[in-house]
């Protein structure tokens, strides 16, 4: 039997790729969730019947999840403590979280 | 609106609807074995989006006929010799490769068709069309995407769609074929005259089978037809007695 006939290796999975669903005009897009694509528009058509069919849909982006760059956990120390005791340096203790009119109008 | 009754009219409407649940259903038969998860998903979408079509078609039908049936007993108890559907839709899946080559194959026919439809004078069936075009526009992409992908992807993927191309290509021509039926109504601008799409198919099929690195077929002289006259192949049995054995076995359950 040749080898292409054998299970592939876990990491011969296609691409995996974050899912930002923005539900109406003046609404962010929002992570809906992860999926596999082989390619961009393999992935947007997944993105599509996985997580728009159902549901109000205006629009969709997908990312590549490698392109996505983020703190690990020995960052949280350093970047977010020396914040956590003065509430008045986020932008959202004066006003808004995502949920509100700030986004709606 | 004008009451139009005519056996043509059931008989046209019973016709798009088989071609639509049947191919409808083969898809489903993928449910819980795609190749990944993603498209077991969306194979099944696009079963769904077929299978609603097909149930507002029997619909319809049955009200131009004027009687009670419902789109259940439309569908569950008629033989294979009762169905209308074409050829092509019945054949089996076999491979991913013979799916997506059988689901192109139509879907492109399925625009064409459905687009025009959009203007019959027969007004439930211009609505049925408009929606059935969007969404048949979603499958073309669907199946498309995947011809070039598989078409111009691994040796093997490649023979496996070549192949399927050669051996679905002969149960083509029968889409485009217009009979005493579809010439009655498509005089009243109800039908469209299939006959009429198959330049348009034909130059999307070739361009589209070229792009993905594949040979289109020659039209052999002998065309497997006999769909519409509920002449069909073996497979048609099978398909049906998997998908009726419930509602034969316990008619009139309700779930």
């Amino acid at each position: 039997m040749s080898k292409t006939n054998s299970l592939p290796e876990p990491n011969d999975q296609w691409n995996l790729w974050e899912v930002f669903i923005q539900e109406s005009d003046n609404e962010p897009h929002r992570h809906a969730g992860s999926i596999r694509g082989a390619d961009a528009e393999n992935a947007l058509q997944n993105a599509r019947d996985v997580f728009a069919r159902r549901g109000k849909t205006k629009s969709i982006w997908i990312v590549q999840s490698d392109h996505i760059v983020a703190t690990t956990t020995g960052d949280s120390a350093s970047f977010f403590d020396p914040t956590s005791d003065k509430v008045y340096r986020h932008p959202h203790f004066y006003k808004h979280t995502l949920d509100d009119e700030l986004w709606k109008k | 609106m004008e009451k139009i009754k005519t056996p043509a009219l059931s008989e046209y409407l019973i016709r798009l609807a088989d071609d639509r649940l049947i191919l409808g259903h083969r898809l489903s038969e993928w449910c819980g074995h795609a190749p990944i998860l993603e498209e077991d998903i969306a194979l099944t979408n696009i079963a769904l989006d077929c299978i609603g079509q097909a149930n507002f078609l029997y619909s319809t039908a049955a009200e131009s006929e004027g009687n009670n049936r419902t789109a259940d007993e439309i569908v569950y108890f008629r033989e294979a010799l009762e169905y209308r559907n074409l050829l092509l839709v019945e054949q089996p899946n076999i491979d991913f490769a013979s799916t997506i080559v059988r689901q192109l194959l139509y879907d492109t026919y399925g625009i064409l068709l459905y687009e025009q439809l959009q203007q019959s004078t027969f007004k439930p069936l211009a609505g049925i069309a408009q929606k059935a075009v969007k969404e048949l526009r979603y499958h073309f992409r669907h199946s498309s995407q995947w011809l070039l992908r598989l078409g111009d992807g691994t040796v093997e993927s490649h023979l496996r769609t070549q192949n399927a191309v050669d051996k679905l290509w002969k149960y083509t021509d029968e889409m485009f074929i217009s009979d005493a039926v579809e010439v009655e109504l498509a005089a009243k601008g109800i039908a469209v005259k299939s006959e009429a799409l198959k330049e348009r198919w034909f130059t999307i099929m070739r361009d589209l089978i070229s792009s993905a690195t594949l040979t289109v077929p020659v039209q052999g002289s002998f065309i497997r037809k006999g769909g519409r006259e509920g002449k069909h192949s073996e497979h048609l049995g099978h398909l049906l007695s998997e998908m009726q054995i419930v509602a034969r076995s316990y008619p009139d359950i309700v779930w």
